[in-house]
């Protein structure tokens, strides 16, 4: 009978790009996603290959151009033993570029756990769940990390445990409500009169469905876990001396810039910034991208 | 602004085109449209979805998305040109000369501001404020047939049912008067009781008001019952045009003819033969079109065709202007079907009943008060029938589909027997043979088909579990699967929202086929469809029931559809069945005053019109369901105290065929046949 047999399932070529296509080719039209993906990238290319191209070695010091102001010889001038500020900032990248993803994925990978848990079963299992991810939120990330670093001793180990497990439950409740409204559709009920095992539901048919959620929440969230990194480096319960990490290099010279020495500290505290800001642009970018 | 001197059309569109940027192109969406609406005529514009109906009206007023343009053309309101018109002039044209009404109520209205304030603003715009524009805005509700406008103008949206919403909406449509007033698909949404109040307000605003009325439906029933004339859309172009009656009976174009043929119509029944259907699919919008648009999906059509593009022939007779964008206008209705009608199937022996439903109950704790969505249903169901389950809204016919199916459990205490086997009433606790025989057809594809799988791995997945299939064994029966119902290999690959409508809900009935089912149940599978697709459903369920002997239960608000496909119906009333008798008893009556409501609220086509039931009021809430007889508060024919007191028995009038009403069967006879013979 009817001519379904001769009529292609795509109609018109709107239709043949995938979605997933559709998103990166929204992405790549997006002007705060490219500004804010150069600006990671950046600093992404001096995390790997900072070494190559920093003019100096940023653990050699040099006491004798101690607290240097900058010059076309250092360009950032260098710190209080003489190391080079500039140096320092394009290799800094490296520790919080590793830790803060880490963390990040960690969070991710928990928390879209939790979510689809707490999601799909509601009830009692929702209830126990997120009261106890509530409470836990509830506990500035500091706090936590003093508690880890007295147990664990500091290691980056600790510091991407601490805040993947702290911004696991902000995760989890994203996806929770992205798999409540999902659980809702006809397609969970079809599986159900399959007497397919949860575990299929949750993962096999939910899970794809609320990948775009996911990937906003966790490009979000890795703006906070930068400055989570840098905020703990900072306070000394982070990444540990002699890196040449931002945060603690802000930490070992902010008592300089009463002496008027404002380059050791200005030039980490302007790398923090603007790789958070490229996080977020990016960020901003993903969200319109899925949400258009 | 009143001009003294009106112009002759209330509307002309002249030569018009619009196009949507999509990727980069202009696609054509409107091709040369040309059509006039005089003063104080209503006109409809008919044709499937992706037809352009919507793009004309949101053209009329120049309120098209960002990425339409008007590419040609003119459009004169009120002999005002529009495309000439200013921000500001066109700001005044749409608050004073054109009003629209849009499909659904509830997006139309502010939900966070009260409707008095929605409507006073109206005429606050207007330049009159304060108490004289309270006293419009409750002249206008009074006008639409509110009858507690005060109380209502305190109201928020959602305080109000669905047909409420549509005649406040209408209210502020008719506000200012309009010369030109627009609805677009105003009834789509509603209960067929509704709709009818609402078309009836229509129809009455039409005698009071001097606005012309521009009417956009897919449904050609209520078209035929609004208005004067009729234009048919297809691909953008006008293809038909002339006088309502004149075209719905003596069509001159292959399409209309088509269209016509696919509603299922004087009471056509599965057994009586298939439904005709329109192969192949509407143009994809900006496609290229050489010769006639319609020429691919028409047998009709021949060299000529393809090749020429058929003028408007003008067909005008004694019986009015019309036109017809065909070739071989005189052929058209000589179209042959597309569908060969036999393939009827036989009616069944009687057999032992495969579904047998006993005392189901289920309540729903609401805010600390009983919500009773299904009350005492019993019913049977014999191999290879279809139990038709009609109400309104809120009526429990989907909570009854989910109790059977084991989605939702009922209370303790009722019994649904599979095959002679009690079943249990969680979906968990039941047998996965008990499970895979009981399956479910969706209202919405979208929902039932999961986005991010393949076809293949949709019913992939349903043969495996429900079939015990894998390896080479699934694929051989995927490949029956699809061809069963009629999708090809080249389906496989791709994901639900690259096919269409009535492809995915293909896919739909496949799933639900997997593992060889007793009983499936469709619940308004096809209420989201064209009508041509609902034609090519509607056979694919008959013909797969004639093959394997499936029982389905068929829920739907469209009793033509329901009469096509059941042997038996259920009419359920605040979770009651309030009548259950084979389909053509208790279509031809003597049936339950309910029954008689929802038939009369019905729009027919061949416009011979049966007595007018209108139902007042709301379907009333669940929670507190009326005393005595449910449906005492809307019955037409409530014979007194009675009513209130005592709910009555589900009463076996005939062998087989049951009502719940006072009226003794009789009686109910007489007054029903007196109604028909007063009306005409």
């Amino acid at each position: 009978m009817s001519a379904l047999e001769t009529t292609s399932p795509a109609q018109d070529d709107t239709r043949r790009r995938g979605p997933l296509a559709e998103t990166l080719f929204s992405l790549m039209r997006s002007r705060t996603f490219l500004v804010g993906f150069a600006i990671v990238l950046f600093w992404v290319a001096c995390a790997l290959f900072g070494e190559h191209f920093a003019p100096y070695d940023p653990l050699a010091d040099d006491i004798i151009n101690a607290l240097a102001p900058p010059s076309s010889e250092h360009w950032f001038g260098t710190d209080q033993i003489g190391r080079d500020v500039f140096s320092r900032v394009i290799v800094g990248s490296r520790d919080i570029l590793t830790v803060a993803p880490l963390a990040t994925v960690l969070a991710t990978i928990a928390g879209t756990a939790l979510g689809l848990l707490t999601g799909y079963f509601r009830g009692l299992v929702d209830d126990v769940v997120s009261r106890i991810l509530e409470a836990f939120m509830a506990i500035p990330v500091v706090i936590v990390a003093l508690l880890a670093i007295v147990a664990l001793g500091t290691s980056k180990t600790t510091v991407i445990v601490v805040i993947g497990l702290s911004f696991a439950p902000i995760i989890a409740r994203t996806v929770r409500s992205a798999v409540m409204a999902e659980r809702e559709l006809d397609y969970v009920a079809a599986a159900q009169l399959r007497h397919e095992s949860a575990f299929h539901t949750m993962f096999v048919e939910i899970l794809p469905n609320v990948i775009p959620p996911i990937l906003v929440e966790t490009t979000v969230r890795l703006g906070y876990a930068i400055f989570a990194v840098a905020t703990l480096s900072f306070m000394g319960f982070g990444i540990q001396p002699p890196s040449p990490d931002w945060g603690l290099s802000i930490s070992s010279n902010y008592g300089m810039i009463g002496g008027g020495f404002w380059w050791t500290v200005l030039f980490d505290a302007l790398a923090i910034a603007s790789l958070v800001i490229g996080v977020n642009l990016a960020a901003d970018g993903v969200h319109g991208a899925f949400n258009d | 602004m009143t001009e003294p001197a009106k112009a002759k059309n209330a509307l002309e569109l002249d030569d018009l085109s619009v196009a949507y940027r999509v990727n980069g192109r202009n696609r054509a969406v409107l091709r040369n449209l040309s059509l006039t609406i005089g003063q104080g005529e209503a006109y409809g514009l008919v044709g499937e979805s992706g037809c352009g109906k919507s793009t004309v009206a949101l053209t009329v007023v120049r309120y098209l998305p960002r990425n339409g343009s008007i590419t040609g053309g003119a459009i004169s309101l009120d002999g005002q040109d529009v495309m000439k018109l200013d921000g500001e002039a066109l700001r005044r044209a749409r608050a004073e000369s054109v009003s629209m009404v849009y499909q659904d109520p509830g997006k139309a209205l502010n939900p966070s501001i009260r409707i008095g304030r929605q409507l006073t603003e109206i005429f606050e715009l207007a330049g009159i404020s304060g108490k004289g524009a309270e006293d419009r805005a409750i002249a206008m509700l009074n006008r639409v047939r509110i009858s507690d406008p005060a109380g209502v103008m305190q109201r928020y949206p959602h305080q109000l049912s669905g047909g409420m919403q549509q005649r406040v909406a209408i209210a502020m449509a008719l506000a200012n008067d309009p010369s030109m007033l627009i609805l677009d698909e105003p009834t789509t949404g509603l209960d067929a009781t509704v709709e009818a109040e609402v078309l009836d307000l229509i129809a009455q605003l039409r005698r009071e008001l001097s606005a012309s009325i521009l009417f956009i439906s897919h449904n050609l029933a209520v078209v035929s019952n609004m208005c004067d004339r009729v234009g048919v859309l297809y691909a953008g172009m006008l293809v038909e045009e002339g006088p309502t009656d004149v075209v719905f009976n003596d069509p001159r174009h292959p399409y209309t003819v088509a269209l016509l043929r696919c509603l299922p119509r004087g009471g056509q029944r599965k057994d009586q033969g298939r439904l005709d259907t329109i192969p192949g699919f509407l143009p994809g919008i900006g496609a290229a079109i050489k010769g006639c648009a319609f020429a691919d999906r028409c047998a009709l059509a021949d060299e000529r065709c393809r090749t020429e593009l058929p003028p408007l022939y003008d067909l005008s007779d004694q019986r009015g202007t019309r036109q017809s964008r065909c070739h071989y206008h005189d052929k058209a209705q000589a179209l042959p079907r597309t569908t060969p009608s036999d393939g009827a199937s036989a009616p069944k022996p009687a057999t032992a009943p495969v579904l047998r439903v006993a005392g189901l109950n289920k309540t729903y704790a609401s805010h600390g008060h009983a919500l009773r969505a299904v009350k005492d249903v019993s019913l049977d169901l014999r191999p290879g029938e279809t139990l038709g389950l009609v109400g309104e809204s809120g009526s429990g016919k989907t909570t009854f589909a989910r109790l059977l199916l084991g989605l939702v459990p009922p209370d303790d205490g009722g019994t649904i027997e599979l095959e002679g086997k009690a079943l249990a009433p969680k979906l968990a606790n039941r047998g996965d043979d008990q499970v895979k025989a009981m399956q479910i057809v969706f209202q919405n594809p979208d929902s039932a088909l999961n986005r991010s799988h393949s076809i293949r791995h949709i019913l992939g997945r349903a043969l495996k579990r429900l079939a015990g299939l894998s390896g080479k064994a699934q694929e051989a029966r995927l490949e029956d699967l699809i061809r069963s119902v009629r999708l090809t290999d080249r389906h496989l690959a791709v994901k639900p929202r690259q096919l269409s409508g009535g492809l995915k809900q293909r896919v739909a009935i496949a799933r639900a086929f997997a593992g060889d089912p007793r009983i499936v149940v469709c619940d308004e599978p096809t209420s989201a469809l064209d009508v041509s697709v609902q034609a090519a459903i509607l056979n694919l369920l008959a013909d797969l029931q004639a093959k394997q002997d499936v029982s389905y239960i068929f829920i739907s608000h469209d009793l033509g559809v329901v009469r096509y496909l059941s042997d038996n119906i259920a009419v359920l009333y605040l979770g009651r069945i309030m009548e259950l008798g084979p389909s053509e008893e208790v279509f031809s009556g003597p049936h339950h005053p309910y029954t008689e409501a929802l038939l009369s609220a019905v729009p027919k086509l061949d416009q011979t019109e049966t007595a007018r039931i209108r139902l007042d009021g709301e379907i009333p809430s669940a929670t507190n369901p009326p005393p005595g007889c449910v449906f005492q508060t809307r019955c037409p024919r409530k014979i007194g105290p009675i009513c209130e007191q005592q709910e009555p028995p589900l009463a076996e009038a005939q062998p087989g065929h049951s009502i719940r009403c006072h009226i003794p069967y009789s009686e109910l006879a007489q007054l029903q046949k007196a109604a028909v013979t007063e009306l005409a």
